[in-house]
């Protein structure tokens, strides 16, 4: 099963050909502290590629150490071939970036912000046109001081964007926001990178790296303990998936442990409980069918990146929203 | 939201020169929208003017002060309080807050280093204090008979000399505290002392000497004393114009030594 699914990843290296991030044991530590430790991952040109762990972990030393904004003890990282240290200038014309815990001045409005940054790239993107995008056009006039926390992270993003960046950093975007702003924030990460712009997301939230990403690295401790598809992640956790239902007429047993796919059948008054692997819900129904049963109330219990992030870390994620790892 | 389209517009290249340009301009506003420093850099000296040349005493040449009248005494004295309040206030308080926002280190992962943000601050904090002196002088001499200064190559001199002397005293300021908090109190403690040395309430020349000695030993001292020779005729002495000389080597050292980007 762990062979299918790894397989079954959504092989970057098939659809696209550079590499737009390329970190080879990365190692920092601040004093004793090792907060980041033998790291390896690369990034496919237009992937999005999350970072995913718990408070503390070493996500955001891995994207500073990218970004050139720390520099790292050992190992190598190139951007699109560009090295942070010594590529820097070159570097931040095609990176943009949106860290965590950036603010801007109260006393500024939106436009005098975008206008300001926009002066800083040699091939800017159009102040209206972006606000436009992100939702912020009836904004430019505001103070930054006005805007709601949403508006206010669209802004950071916008920021990160306005220079047409190759590659885009976003550290724990969605942190703070409401549930719908932050499903706007979701669907414009997916518009950015349907423009070619490859995405490092850095995050907390499984439901984010779920909904996004084409792979994720779990850190823990500094370490990557899972690279995957947040698919092949979540599998990796199962125990084996169970599906419940309420069958219109009485069968057999038999009829379903014969299944290679089903483990267990337990009978809970009328429902029952199939534990099993693979393609479970289809094979079941089918089964089911031939016999002349149908299966109602169909429940499917299948793990989440959340089930697996607990079954690889031993340890629940902390939702605690402004943290810094 | 809609996503974003494939062919963002390009723009024209802009200069690096432009960019530079943007962050003065919105520094500017941001001054001109938090007027704090303006408040203590310009009208607080001001209006200082405008109450003493009200007091009469102030008007009549003192025979304690060698025949001067008090208010022309007091010109170099409230050029140097504003330059005190921009020096201990209007620069490090934003520089710091920027740095607590973040905001310095978004600018460094941008291809404008986060120096431009600090050198910017710097023009826009010159601005603001040439923008006092003139007031205090052109605007003195103009309204309240304030004399006209003898020496003006020797006031232009002091007054440069005393802002290379003071802003990077601002610096320091900026790189030791951690809070715009922490920036403001560092600035009251160490403002009142300062203008007292200066003579804000105890003109320089009724100190004893002890006081004196360490008057024109300290930065608002030895402003006031070269800005004071200046405006009695005399080219200011090398004492005090060494001394800002070596507040500005000392403290410019200490500032691009210690200052913190993050």
């Amino acid at each position: 099963m762990r062979t299918q699914m790894m397989t079954s990843t959504r092989g970057p290296e098939q659809a696209m050909s550079r590499s737009a991030v390329e970190i080879a044991h990365l190692r920092k530590s601040y004093g004793t502290l090792v907060a980041v430790d033998d790291v390896s991952f690369s990034v496919a040109e237009g992937e999005i590629f999350g970072i995913l762990g718990p408070n503390g972990a070493g996500k955001t030393t891995t994207v500073e150490c990218a970004i050139g904004l720390r520099s790292p003890d050992a190992g190598t990282i190139r951007l699109l071939g560009l090295d942070p240290h010594v590529d820097r200038d070159k570097l931040h014309e095609i990176v943009g970036v949106q860290l965590q815990m950036g603010a801007l001045p109260d006393k500024l409005r939106v436009g005098e912000i975008m206008t300001m940054y926009r002066s800083f790239y040699r091939d800017p993107a159009d102040v209206g046109e972006l606000i436009e995008v992100l939702g912020l056009a009836g904004k430019r006039n505001n103070y930054y001081r006005s805007l709601s926390g949403g508006q206010r992270q669209r802004l950071s993003v916008a920021l990160a964007l306005i220079g047409r960046p190759k590659i885009a950093v976003l550290d724990e975007m969605t942190t703070g926001l409401d549930p719908q702003a932050r499903r706007d924030a979701w669907q414009l990460i997916e518009g950015i990178r349907d423009r070619g712009v490859t995405i490092l997301l850095v995050t907390h939230f499984m439901e984010e790296a779920e909904r996004l990403c084409d792979r994720v690295a779990l850190i823990d401790r500094g370490r990557i303990v899972a690279l995957e598809t947040p698919g092949g992640m979540a599998a990796r956790a199962r125990a084996g998936k169970t599906v419940r239902f309420l069958p219109s007429a009485p069968f057999d047993d038999r009829l379903l442990t014969a299944l290679p796919e089903v483990t267990k059948v337990e009978r809970e008054g009328q429902h029952v409980t199939v534990t099993g692997t693979g393609e479970l819900v289809n094979v079941v129904i089918l089964a089911l069918a031939a016999a002349g049963v149908t299966a109602r109330d169909v429940q499917l219990d299948s793990s989440s990146l959340e089930d697996a992030f607990v079954k690889l870390t031993g340890k629940r994620l902390d939702h605690t929203e402004g943290e810094r790892s | 939201m809609s996503s974003l389209s494939l062919a963002l517009p390009r723009a024209t290249r802009p200069t690096r020169r432009a960019a530079f340009g943007q962050i003065v301009l919105n520094e500017a506003r941001l001054t001109w929208r938090k007027p704090a420093g303006l408040a203590g850099g310009v009208a607080f000296p001001v209006l200082l003017l405008v109450i003493f040349d009200a007091i009469p005493a102030f008007r009549q040449p003192a025979g304690d002060l060698g025949g001067l009248t008090r208010i022309g005494v007091y010109v170099p004295i409230l050029i140097v309080f504003g330059l005190g309040m921009l020096t201990l206030f209007g620069l490090p308080v934003p520089l710091v807050s920027y740095r607590e926002l973040g905001i310095l280190r978004r600018l460094s992962t941008t291809p404008v280093p986060p120096s431009w943000l600090l050198a910017a601050q710097g023009v826009v904090q010159l601005c603001v204090a040439l923008a006092s002196v003139l007031l205090l002088v052109v605007g003195g001499v103009a309204v309240f008979g304030t004399p006209v200064p003898k020496n003006p190559g020797g006031l232009v001199l002091s007054v440069a000399l005393s802002i290379a002397g003071l802003f990077p005293i601002g610096l320091v300021i900026a790189s030791v505290a951690r809070t715009s908090g922490g920036a403001s109190i560092f600035g009251r403690l160490l403002f009142f002392p300062l203008m007292f040395l200066a003579g804000l309430w105890w003109p320089r020349e009724l100190m004893p000497g002890v006081l004196q000695g360490i008057s024109a030993a300290s930065p608002l001292g030895a402003a006031v004393e070269a800005m004071q020779d200046s405006m009695q005729g005399q080219f200011p002495p090398a004492a005090p114009l060494l001394v800002l000389l070596a507040y500005a080597v000392v403290f410019g050292y200490l500032a691009k030594r210690f200052f913190k980007w993050e």
